[in-house]
């Protein structure tokens, strides 16, 4: 990195009051957009050619050397991808599986959180412990004998292999129980005194101060399960149980350059996560920051 | 009310609380764990008996080419992903850690391909890196070169995976940094300022050593993170041209769900864990060692 030296660049100007961050003012311009514009550009180009190369025909993908800008907009990709094949019904698994987690996660994570950061109980250190120790195993140690265990529940082939080992994760107990180690005692005593349960303690007094963890969880807990593919490649066989994951993969394999119908459904795949993202920025930001940094 | 009463109440209710957590996290766990060793200690294709062989597997594995040369190329992809997301991302950091017109677009768009998911990366690389059709070879055309192989080529096949990851990856690293750059000390900075340092002389003695702990954070979390791809091998190139591309968590995926060798596989798969786990103690002695060196509480 280096730059002429000779910059006025403005993060180097002590801020004039008036021109906090979120104060709409025009910051003067730099040089730095001349670094920065084709860069981030550059990161973008990938994903602007799945969005383009969705709406092409396939007679324009399959030219030497291919279009590199349709020439008008064609959804004949799209169209195979929601009448022909399984694309909505693989949506609607994704989201059963990631959306049964995310609730899940909140619900028994935060109970298991508050138990373990509020409660004295006998066996909580051991539990506590034996919690932690379970963080550091790799998904690769346990995947042969967790298809065996689903084999023997008769969950292979269902969702339900998929959604049980997501239920609850020892990342979101840890995460709920830190969380509530933080928060003065004082209030949920007080609610304790006049007499409410534990259950009510927590859910109408800790979780509504809770926000930042629960948002943690969730987007964490979301991204993770929509996003997973070697877990559905090994307890899915049949194709009306694929998750998007899964179903775009097969797709690709059974459809050769039909690059255009399986560009649309990849675009079907990446969109939730995309407008997830998009709509909380802030949250997924904080959710890596803070998971990231506090290990 | 008797206080013993009361404290078998709050531990009933306390159980209730965590015994869905427990009984979901022990059970795919610990028991997984243990059955995994178990398991390779047998020869085993999940269908039929298995039968005891003792450490064969683990014997097997230290003589097979195959494994061999899995576990070379889970190093060379780690041993280029790690060091070059951590400069890139570090690099990006700086650059984007000022507030200029459409910051916030910028960094946006550097960060947007890590919620992408493997899979959809690879099938869209797969589609941009096609020899026949793909993009990428158009504008090879139009620059004068010759066509590349590119995924289906032994030779260029695992480094072209190690861009796709970056492309992905880098982005976690920006994030990061960018948070700890916050955190860097102004009065350090503007004091070096007010004794004339120059841009690089404050970068090297200010801000790089106030970034070491998030630095080892990040080279042991990406290390572990490059152990353990898969995904985007599966979808690209199932492990070929030639097994150019074969990495562990492939190797025991191909052995205990392809070959039926689950017993082997989970040899290979304790081998993995092994190493993730020295990784692992590695970066907790580390936060340990630094938490008292700072007189920190054990956050960070």
């Amino acid at each position: 990195m280096t730059a002429p030296v000779a910059l006025r660049d403005a993060s180097r100007v002590p801020a004039r009051p008036g021109r906090r961050a979120g104060g709409r003012r025009r910051l003067p311009f730099s040089a730095w957009h001349l670094l920065l514009a084709p860069l981030s550009l550059g990161f973008a180009l990938p994903l602007v050619w799945l969005v383009l190369s969705s709406v092409m025909s396939n007679a324009e993908i399959n030219r030497f050397p291919p279009a590199l800008w349709p020439k008008e907009i064609d959804l004949a990709g799209y169209r195979y991808v929601l009448n022909n094949a399984m694309f909505p019904r693989w949506f609607a698994n994704s989201f059963l599986v990631a959306g049964t987690a995310v609730l899940s996660n909140l619900v028994l994570g935060s109970l298991g959180g508050y138990a373990f950061a509020r409660m004295r109980f006998a066996g909580s250190r051991l539990l506590l412990g034996l919690m932690l120790a379970t963080m550091v195993i790799p998904f690769q140690l346990t995947m042969i004998p967790t298809f065996l265990v689903m084999k023997r529940l008769g969950l292979i082939d269902t969702l339900g292999a998929l959604i049980v080992p997501s239920l609850v994760t020892p990342f979101a107990v840890f995460l709920f129980r830190q969380f509530f180690l933080s928060l003065p005692r004082e209030l949920e005593e007080a609610a304790w005194i006049d007499g409410c349960s534990r259950l009510r303690v927590l859910y109408s007094v800790v979780l509504p101060l809770a926000r930042p963890a629960l948002a943690t969880v969730a987007v964490l807990t979301f991204l993770t399960t929509w996003n997973d593919l070697t877990w559905p490649l090994i307890a899915i066989n049949h194709d009306t149980q694929y998750t998007l994951q899964l179903g775009l993969t097969t797709f690709q394999g059974q459809h050769h350059n039909e690059w255009s119908a399986i560009m649309a459904g990849n675009v079907i795949t990446v969109l939730p996560v995309l407008v997830a993202f998009l709509f909380a920025q802030r949250t997924f930001i904080q959710s890596l920051t803070s998971s990231g940094l506090k290990g | 009310m008797p206080a013993l009463s009361l404290r078998l109440r709050e531990s009933a209710t306390a159980w209730g609380f965590i015994s869905p957590s427990v009984v979901i996290i022990l059970g795919l766990s610990v028991v997984p764990v243990i059955w995994s060793f178990l398991l390779s200690l047998r020869a085993d294709d999940l269908v039929t008996p298995g039968r005891w062989v003792g450490w064969d597997n683990y014997h097997a594995l230290t003589r097979d080419p195959g494994f061999r040369t899995a576990v070379r190329n889970t190093l060379v992809y780690a041993g280029l992903y790690v060091p070059l997301s951590l400069v890139g991302g570090l690099a990006l950091a700086l650059a984007l850690n000022r507030r200029i017109r459409l910051i916030g677009l910028y960094r946006t768009l550097i960060f947007v391909p890590f919620v992408v998911s493997a899979a959809a990366q690879g099938v869209l690389f797969s589609f941009i890196l096609d020899p026949e059709f793909g993009a990428a070879n158009s504008l090879l055309h139009a620059l004068g070169i010759s066509p590349q192989g590119f995924l289906t080529d032994p030779d260029q096949a695992l480094f072209l995976l190690v861009l796709v990851s970056l492309w992905s990856g880098v982005g976690f690293c920006v994030v990061i940094y960018l948070a700890a750059l916050q955190d860097v000390p102004p009065e350090l900075v503007e004091s070096a300022r007010l004794d004339g340092a120059g841009r690089l002389r404050m970068l090297w003695h200010i801000t790089l050593p106030a970034l070491t702990p998030v630095s080892v954070f990040l080279l042991l979390w990406q290390f572990i993170t490059a152990l353990q791809v898969f995904d985007l091998v599966y979808v690209t190139t199932k492990g070929g041209p030639l097994g150019s591309t074969t990495v562990v968590v492939y190797f025991v995926w191909e052995q205990a769900f392809q070959m039926f060798t689950a017993g082997y596989g989970a040899a290979a798969a304790y081998v993995l864990a092994v190493a993730l786990l020295l990784a692992g103690a590695v970066l907790h002695l580390y936060r340990r060692r630094h938490a008292r060196a700072t007189g920190q509480g054990a956050v960070r």
